[in-house]
């Protein structure tokens, strides 16, 4: 390891570095990635969150009130799009991006213009993305994809420019996103501080490490496949017509190689997290490490063979059913060691509820809820009542944004401090908390009940007994967004200013990452530490 | 195990007063409506039922286990905290035997839970639900259209296209909402109770989903294959359900109605259906006037064409061109022998065009109806071309 030419720079040793602008398009410096790659994150929050607002309040009522049904079925689709590929994959890539460094005792990732690379690829992603929204004002083409997220061919076959839009997004994500793991892979193999093996090697850094082995796995396959739909679209191929003896379930099953374990993809980096931010504030060690390490490898592995759950209402013959039903059935079990673990953190510790703490302990209640009612969900003829349904709506949002967003958000309130130096507003972050919480379900809980009684999800428009889990459903959906808004003014005040972090920020704090100053030095680890005990 | 049915009362709540409802439902301050369905709607079938149980069974089994392991961490948050003076333990994992107990416990819980208290009458409903050919007595073809539903009775020669019978006017919320809203259709489909009905399943065109949900099955209907459930009502009734699967535009727009009636009144409906059907193919052979081309044309229209090129034929372009002023429409009808010219209006109205919603219409209209609906596009919309298509030259073509 070469980690030492860095220190040549000496202490702040950024002299050469262009100010302005060009700081931050040329810039290799695993902070500056990770805050860009973060604020990128939480501007495409709000930009996916007010999309799925205008539906929530086209669902408000029934009749079709603001919106033709086919806007709508834009909305809905680039709001997942956006979300997931946006938001949420540049949330857990920042965080790789700050923290790694900082936890393992490097100076900075092991490929820094990669780096730099992999995020400037995202805003033409995302502008790729909604251009076609932009296009449709001027009369050029009919408006962003259509499909849903999931592009199901042929209705994608079917669709209007925006379905190019979305798949040349995709390979640019996903080019970026592969870029991004290709890093985190080799700074956690190749750089992690002697002394720190890879079973010792912090939970967060496992959690990405997994992660970003299933990326690299996985979305080589989604690219495929939604190269062969750009292939059926135009260059007349057959993959998914079956007058040309293809197969339109083929691209469930490509869609959903990669789909399936895009989940794992999100929340992994959550739940390397938690175990983090239970042992800091019970003051106490976290509880099985090694436990936790295998139950995510597990999960990986897992995560990667069942991803026919998500269509067995597709017609599979009785015994990929049944194989499916079981695989998926079985990732409870690493998924509990996971919960027994959080919970065994806190056990007997010595707890305070500040911020970080509220979002960790409704993260592990709510993503509890996301987790049993995917275990009913395995089950293949209840899975006929709730699939396509606001059930599973409930179900994905309750893992997505109790597990996926408000795990960010602990992870934020947690490493805040240490990234800017000062201390957030505690007042407004528990504010923040209690509001999200209380309208997250306001909005979703709702939802399952709509499900159970017969709503199909991506409708525009209900039939009457559905109104009002709507009305109720829309009204949190508003408290739920606009309390975002504290969210990014407290980071906004925090940046800016506020009371001193210490080094260790919280009392409880253990690890490398607590004992460079808030916020860190340019680079990071200068001198590498060393790990005994 | 009560099951809350929705009492569908018609209604036309205004904006505001449905914000109000939704706010003081929100602040919990009228929760005693009794317009909420908590869990299915009472199932007719008998997988519906086992479905009903599993998933009774299935919750109680999530709820148990979410109350207990919460109870385990709420009480941790009680007891173990700081300011109630609690010194944090240092302890990272199981020590010894009885720990090592103590931890495994909950697993072996798991793994019962999961293949054997969820897992085993998951199979035998699994198996049930794929089991359609034994002792079928009937089937029924469900295809799947953008946006409505084609259904056959093989065993009779019925066919019949089934859409939204809804008004526009109570979509766009100029008219006051009927009590079926949206899960309302022109041609219900007809099945005869106690039977076990064989339901095979296609599309012409994307992938739609066949839901009804009181009788527990789902199934997609995919475009170039067959697929197949199969259902026994077990109640007269009417079951309404929509299609599931995201298709388009009118995805919202497609729903299923299904009539389940005693054996006798099942043979008297597949009777008058068949007359029903052999009039329309009489229409076929007689000469129309243009007059009664154009009435009949513009019902016609109204009903399958309006939904994507306007009442008006102005389109929605680019997805949906308009008709009025179309080269296509306003270009020369048929060959001077009498024969189909490519990609001109008959062409596009009987076969459709390949990787758009525009369908081939000629697997789902008469004959009449498709040179009612040519002829009507070709002199409505200031389209004048002033010629006309007779059903016998369609049905020639065919």
């Amino acid at each position: 390891m070469n980690t030492a030419t860095h220190t040549l720079d000496g202490p702040g040793g950024h002299t050469h570095q262009p100010g302005g602008l060009l700081r931050w398009l040329t810039t290799t410096n695993h902070k500056d990635i990770g805050t860009m790659y973060l604020s990128f994150s939480l501007l495409m929050f709000f930009v996916g969150g007010a999309m799925i607002l205008a539906v929530r309040a086209e669902l408000f009522q029934p009749g079709l009130q603001l919106m033709r049904p086919e806007f709508f079925n834009q909305l809905i689709g680039v709001h997942a799009l956006v979300m997931i590929f946006a938001a949420l994959m540049p949330a857990a890539t920042g965080f790789a991006n700050w923290m790694i460094p900082l936890m393992i005792g490097a100076p900075d990732m092991a490929l820094p213009r990669l780096n730099n690379w992999g995020f400037w690829l995202l805003p033409p992603a995302a502008i790729l993305l909604t251009l076609p929204f932009v296009l449709a004002l001027f009369g050029i083409g009919d408006g962003a994809v259509a499909t849903g997220w999931t592009l199901y061919a042929p209705l994608s076959v079917q669709g209007g420019i925006g379905v190019d839009f979305a798949i040349f997004a995709i390979h640019i994500l996903g080019i970026s996103s592969i870029m991004g793991s290709i890093n985190i892979i080799a700074t956690l193999l190749n750089m992690r501080a002697p002394g720190m093996t890879l079973m010792r090697m912090p939970l967060f850094c496992w959690g990405w490490l997994v992660t970003a082995v299933l990326l690299i796995i996985t979305l080589p396959v989604l690219a495929g496949g939604v190269t062969m739909l750009l292939t059926d679209r135009h260059f007349g191929t057959h993959f998914f017509d079956a007058a040309g003896g293809g197969d339109p379930i083929l691209f469930q099953h490509l869609f959903w190689f990669f789909g399936h374990p895009e989940v794992y993809i999100l929340l992994l980096p959550v739940w390397g997290l938690m175990p983090h931010v239970l042992s800091t504030f019970s003051r106490k060690p976290i509880y099985g490490h090694t436990g936790q390490v295998w139950s995510f490898v597990a999960i990986g592995v897992l995560g990667l063979v069942v991803w026919g759950h998500h269509f067995m209402t597709a017609g599979l013959p009785v015994p990929a059913l049944l194989y499916f039903m079981y695989s998926t059935m079985s990732i409870s079990l690493p998924l509990a060691v996971l919960f027994f673990c959080w919970i065994a953190t806190m056990w007997r510790g010595a707890m305070s509820f500040e911020t970080p703490m509220l979002f960790a302990v409704g993260f592990i209640v709510l993503f509890g809820i996301a987790g049993l009612t995917g275990l009913v969900l395995a089950d293949v003829a209840a899975d006929a009542q709730y699939h396509h349904s606001y059930f599973v709506v409930a179900h994905f949002h309750y893992a997505l944004f109790a597990g996926g967003i408000m795990g960010v958000m602990t992870g934020v309130y947690y490493w805040l401090p240490k990234w800017t130096g000062h201390m957030y507003s505690e007042k407004l972050g528990k504010l923040h908390f209690w509001l999200t919480v209380i309208s997250f379900n306001l909005t979703f809980m709702p939802q399952f009940f709509l499900g159970l009684a017969g709503m199909p999800r991506r409708i525009p428009d209900y039939a009457l007994q559905f109104a009002e889990f709507n009305a109720i459903s829309t009204v949190g959906s508003f408290v739920l967004g606009l309390s975002q808004l504290l969210f990014a003014y407290n980071i906004w005040r925090c940046i800016k200013g506020g009371e001193k972090a210490s080094n260790g920020v919280w009392e409880g704090t253990r690890g490398l990452e607590w004992e460079l100053s808030s916020p860190p030095p340019h680079h990071s680890w200068e001198t590498q530490p060393v790990i005994k005990d | 195990m009560t099951i809350l049915n929705p009492s569908r009362r018609p209604r036309s709540a205004s904006f505001l007063s449905r914000l109000a409802l939704g706010a003081g439902l929100a602040l919990g301050a009228a929760s005693a409506l009794a317009d909420y369905t908590w869990n299915f709607p009472k199932p007719v079938t008998p997988i519906g039922r086992d479905t009903l149980s599993m998933h009774n069974q299935f919750m109680v089994v999530i709820t148990v286990l979410f109350v207990v392991v919460f109870a385990i961490m709420l009480y941790s948050m009680i007891r173990h905290r700081k300011s109630v003076g609690a010194r944090p333990a240092g302890f990272s994992g199981p020590t010894g035997m009885l720990q090592w107990f103590w931890v495994l416990v909950p697993f072996a819980i798991l793994l019962f839970i999961d293949f054997v208290l969820m897992g085993i009458p998951a199979f035998h409903a699994v198996i049930e639900m794929e089991d359609t050919r034994t002792k079928a007595d009937m089937v029924l073809k469900v295809t799947g259209l953008q946006w409505k539903w084609k259904y056959e009775y093989p065993d009779s020669g019925i066919s019949f296209v089934s859409t939204l019978s809804t008004p526009r006017e109570q979509i766009e919320g100029k008219a006051a909402k009927g009590e079926n809203y949206l899960l309302e259709v022109d041609n219900e489909v007809v099945l005869p109770v106690g039977r076990k009905v064989r339901i095979l399943l296609t599309s012409t065109d994307v992938i739609h989903t066949w839901w009804v949900p009181q009788f527990g099955v789902k199934r997609d209907a995919i475009p170039g294959f067959l697929r197949e459930t199969w259902v026994r009502i077990e109640e007269p009734g009417v079951y309404r359900g929509q299609c599931a699967e995201l298709c388009g535009k009118d995805h919202g727009f497609m729903p299923v109605v299904v009539r389940a009636v005693p054996e006798p009144e099942y043979a008297a409906w597949v009777a008058g259906k068949k007359a029903e059907m052999a009039a329309a193919a009489a229409g076929s052979d007689k000469a129309w006037s243009k007059d009664e081309l154009m009435t009949a044309g513009k019902a016609a229209y109204d009903k399958n064409c309006a939904a994507c090129h306007q009442p008006e034929g102005q389109g929605i372009p680019p997805a949906f061109p308009a008709l009025a002023g179309s080269k296509i429409v306003t270009g020369p009808l048929l060959s001077p022998e009498g024969r189909l010219i490519p990609d001109s209006h008959v062409d596009r109205v009987l076969n459709g065009k390949a990787g758009t919603a525009m369908q081939a219409f000629k697997a789902t209209l008469s004959d009449a109806d498709l040179a009612a609906i040519i002829t009507y596009e070709r002199n409505a919309f200031g389209n004048h071309k002033g010629d006309m298509i007779q059903p016998a030259q369609i049905k020639a073509l065919r």
